[in-house]
């Protein structure tokens, strides 16, 4: 009953810029411990993640991925569901991508390979997710328990396939040979370039619209089709789902394949946006941080989108801090990731009674 | 009461505790003597649980003042009721499964951070203990495999270990054979005479009768009698307890039934544990009627909707609905009972009616949203369902009319209002309705009957669930008393009395007494 009469500002805004403010002063003092100057490392960071075109582009490259794999763990999370094997399901839904750019790329034109990609990184991170999530529903086992043990698999499988099936010849390395350029999706700073508007290099692609449009396709789903409704109530109130007849196991089944196809995507941008080969370890842990975006964002998708931002901002300005200042390594950029998901996700309510209390005793006054 | 020569053992007086609107406990006064068998009884909701929590610490009273064996004490948790020489046994019981009986009883009180000497020691306590209360437990055994009327005495023995003199038992009974009742019993009469001070909570007068000294009545959320139990009688505590309110006053006409549209034979169900919740439960439901279940809650109720409405699949029986034979082998969920129009006001709305995070317009289509009234071709039809609530909302006089206001914001009434519309403005042919209107309030409780009986006579079948006896009383046309999971007698509401249907309800009714009133 008091949330009604706390401003939603308060809860969507204020707290969350606190626990991230807090981040950072406790960022600070291991700045200051290491004997730099936190304002200067501030400053770098701020700079490299928005101060000129490559450093913005670095930023929403970054931040497609963390998208995907956030909006990932928050459909399954709407249903109750925590899905921890976002990164195994990017990392297949990555072989998907690249097994149709690797078939295609010679005999098809990039307008119809791009949609059949999509559609293959999506199949095969929903194919991934599915194992889990029968498991789940007809069997019971915890589909936490079961999406982690996946990553592994998933991660030693592309090495198998990668190693035996997809290398390509005469390379040391486990990477399958380079697409054709009808399977790379145009960088943003090509498809502006024509149009006049001239842009610094950067890997962020067309994958980052794709981004863009899943966010309202969930959107759309959660909140405005009857099947959502389900995923909803199945999440809140799974005593009300099963008054209202709603099949509790099926809906657990749909919203992880729904989960993996998200995940899934991950491949786009990274094979056929940027690597424009497959390898091994791409996902480089963004299944992971898409938990953190998902909570930082609240479960919505406008919510994802600026913490995907945030997180995309720490690993390209992190990623400029370290090179700038030799001192700071790139695990000490890590911690204050780290930081930052203590103090939004696992610490979120730490403020939340104590400012609400402030603003009901005003209310009341 | 008995004689006044030493203290109570425990005294309460002027106790009160309010949950927002509800009046939990008003006023309670209570005085045991030392080394006695207290009998509390009284309805569901009557307040009996919310005062032994008060007792035990769960609950702090908003007034009103505990004292032990004459000393005020304040108990602000379980540990200073433990402190105090109170020892609780819950209904369900509060052991670690997979420990053995000693494991448990030491639980809390393992003195130091090695086991070694606390299990040498709670080992000596424990013999004692049971050699001086008669209480055979073997200390080596793992609880689970321990049948329910020894895992009880555990919970005892739990109790006397930390040096309660005060036992409180909730409802002891429910989960034991009359034999292992029996033996509960004995074990109860010789902890008195080692001078512990038994209370026992309980709705069974049979068991009050049989081995109290002294009986407190309950009822909605007032201490109304004390009788000490050789001076009463099952009529008179039954009457007591049920009370011989003023009737509530429904404008009805006699009913019309006509054709049998729902009939259930033999329906049985067991739940996880594998206990019978439903035994061979047999009913007809007429269009043109209301079917009153009377009974404490607990007692199969809950368990005859959900199988009626399709949301758990009986364990064996029949229904026969809508031209349908329904059975375990051939189920039906929830939203296939609802094709066949049956519609279902659930006992508990928070828990099951509504998702109290929705918004109201999203509340309002639970179960009826795969509905083409509600769905566009691809999205939901948001217009529709705002539309839809706004008019509902105007003709229930939900308050207040907004369609945005979270589920969980609108007052008790008002999100019954909500429920109960949904379910009647789908026209159903059969209406389940349980504890129509438990938490609201009484401008709202009329406003709900009169909806309830305008439904009857526009030719519907209703089967209402009620723990207020005079709510069945006042709406329905034929009355079913559920004991124990089973049917145990059916009254025409013309036939019914509170007496009656309390004796009913206890299980203390015999055949001779016949049904005058």
């Amino acid at each position: 009953m008091s949330q009604a009469k706390v401003p939603v500002w308060v809860n969507v805004g204020l707290i969350p810029l606190l626990n991230i403010l807090l981040a950072f002063l406790v960022s600070g003092l291991v700045f200051l411990a290491i004997g730099e100057d936190p304002i200067e490392a501030a400053g770098y960071l701020i700079y490299g993640a928005f101060g000129y075109d490559e450093g913005i582009g670095y930023t929403l490259y970054y931040a497609t991925n963390l998208i995907f794999t956030g909006l990932a763990v928050s459909v399954a999370f709407k249903a109750g569901l925590f899905n921890i094997g976002g990164e195994g399901q990017a990392y297949i839904g990555g072989l998907g991508v690249g097994l149709v750019c690797l078939w295609f790329d010679s005999s098809l034109p990039l307008l119809v390979i791009a949609p059949l990609a999509i559609i293959g990184g999506a199949l095969f991170g929903a194919a991934w997710a599915y194992i889990p999530a029968y498991l789940q529903a007809r069997r019971g086992s915890h589909i936490v328990i079961t999406t982690i043990m996946f990553n592994f698999i998933a991660s030693s499988l592309m090495v198998y396939l990668m190693v035996n099936w997809l290398k390509a010849e005469g390379v040391m390395s486990p990477i399958s040979r380079t697409f054709e350029e009808s399977a790379w999706l145009p960088y943003l700073h090509d498809l502006f370039a024509p149009f006049g508007f001239e842009i610094g290099d950067s890997p962020l692609n067309l994958a980052f619209v794709l981004a863009l449009l899943c966010c309202v396709f969930y959107w759309g789903l959660v909140w405005h089709t009857s099947w959502g409704y389900q995923l909803r109530t199945v999440g809140t109130n799974p005593t009300a789902a099963q008054y209202a007849g709603i099949d509790n196991a099926k809906v657990t089944i749909w919203v992880m394949l729904i989960s993996g196809g998200l995940a899934g995507l991950v491949g786009v941008n990274e094979i056929m946006g940027v690597n424009h080969n497959l390898l091994l370890n791409f996902t480089a842990g963004y299944g992971f941080a898409g938990i953190a975006v998902a909570l930082m964002g609240r479960n919505h998708p406008i919510g994802i989108v600026l913490a995907a931002m945030l997180f995309g901002a720490l690993y390209q300005g992190g990623a400029e801090l370290a090179f700038e200042i030799p001192t700071i390594t790139p695990e000490i950029v890590v911690v204050i990731q780290g930081l930052v998901i203590l103090f939004s996700g696992a610490l979120e309510n730490m403020f939340k009674g104590k400012i609400e209390g402030l603003f009901l005793r005003r209310a009341a006054a | 009461m008995t004689q006044q020569t030493h203290p109570y053992s425990i005294e309460l007086e002027g106790i009160s505790k309010r949950f927002g609107t509800v009046q939990a406990n008003k006023n309670i006064d209570l005085q045991v003597p030392a080394g006695t068998i207290h009998g509390i009884i009284g309805e569901n909701g009557a307040g009996k649980s919310t005062l032994m929590s008060i007792i035990y610490g769960f609950y702090e009273a908003d007034s009103g003042a505990i004292s032990i064996d004459g000393q005020q004490v304040s108990i602000r948790s379980s540990e200073d009721a433990i402190h105090a020489g109170i020892g609780m046994v819950h209904q369900h019981f509060m052991l670690v499964e997979n420990f053995s009986v000693l494991e448990n009883v030491m639980l809390g009180a393992e003195g130091g951070a090695l086991l070694k000497q606390g299990i040498a020691a709670a080992r000596k306590e424990l013999k004692r203990l049971e050699q001086e209360y008669s209480l055979d437990v073997d200390v080596e055994a793992i609880v689970e495999d321990l049948p329910v009327g020894l895992q009880q005495r555990v919970e005892i023995l739990k109790a006397l270990y930390r040096g309660a003199k005060i036992l409180i038992l909730d409802e002891p009974t429910g989960v034991l054979t009359p034999q292992e009742a029996d033996h509960l019993f004995r074990i109860l009469k010789s902890l008195k005479e080692q001078g512990v001070t038994v209370i026992l909570i309980t709705h069974k007068l049979r068991e009050i009768l049989a081995s109290t000294d002294n009986v407190s009545v309950m009822r909605q959320g007032e201490m109304v009698a004390h009788r000490e139990t050789a001076q009463t009688d099952k009529e008179e505590l039954a009457e007591l307890m049920v009370g011989k309110k003023v009737r509530l006053k429904v404008n009805k006409d006699e009913a019309q039934p006509q054709q049998t549209v729902l009939s259930a034979k033999d329906l049985s169900f067991f739940d996880g544990q594998g206990v019978e919740r439903l035994k061979k439960v047999s009913l007809e439901l007429k269009a043109g009627e209301i079917l009153g279940i009377a009974g404490v809650s607990g007692n199969g109720q809950s368990e005859l909707l959900n199988v009626l409405s399709g949301i758990t699949p009986m364990s064996s029986g029949e229904i026969q609905f809508a031209g349908q034979i329904i059975s375990a082998s051939a189920p039906k969920n929830a939203a296939q009972m609802r094709d066949l129009k049956m519609a279902h006001v659930p006992e508990d709305r928070h828990k099951m009616g509504l998702v109290t995070g929705f918004e109201a317009y999203e509340a309002a289509v639970l179960g009826y949203h795969d509905s083409d009234a509600y769905n566009g071709k691809l999205l939901m039809d948001r217009k529709a369902m705002l539309d839809e609530c706004n008019e509902r909302m105007a003709a229930w006089d939900v308050r207040p009319p907004n369609p945005h206001l979270k589920t969980a914001n609108f007052s008790g009434g008002n999100q019954q209002k909500i429920v109960i519309a949904r379910e009647v403005e789908q026209n159903p042919d059969v209406l389940l309705i349980g504890q129509p209107t438990r938490g609201v309030d009484i401008g709202a409780i009329e406003n709900i009957h009169e909806q309830i009986v305008k439904l009857r006579d526009a030719g519907k079948a209703i089967l209402l669930v009620s723990v207020e006896l005079d709510e069945i009383m006042a709406l329905s046309d034929r009355i079913i008393v559920m004991f124990d999971g089973a049917v145990v007698g059916e009254v025409t509401a013309s036939d019914a009395n509170e007496r009656t249907l309390g004796l009913m309800m206890a299980n203390a009714w015999n055949e001779g007494q016949g049904a005058q009133a």
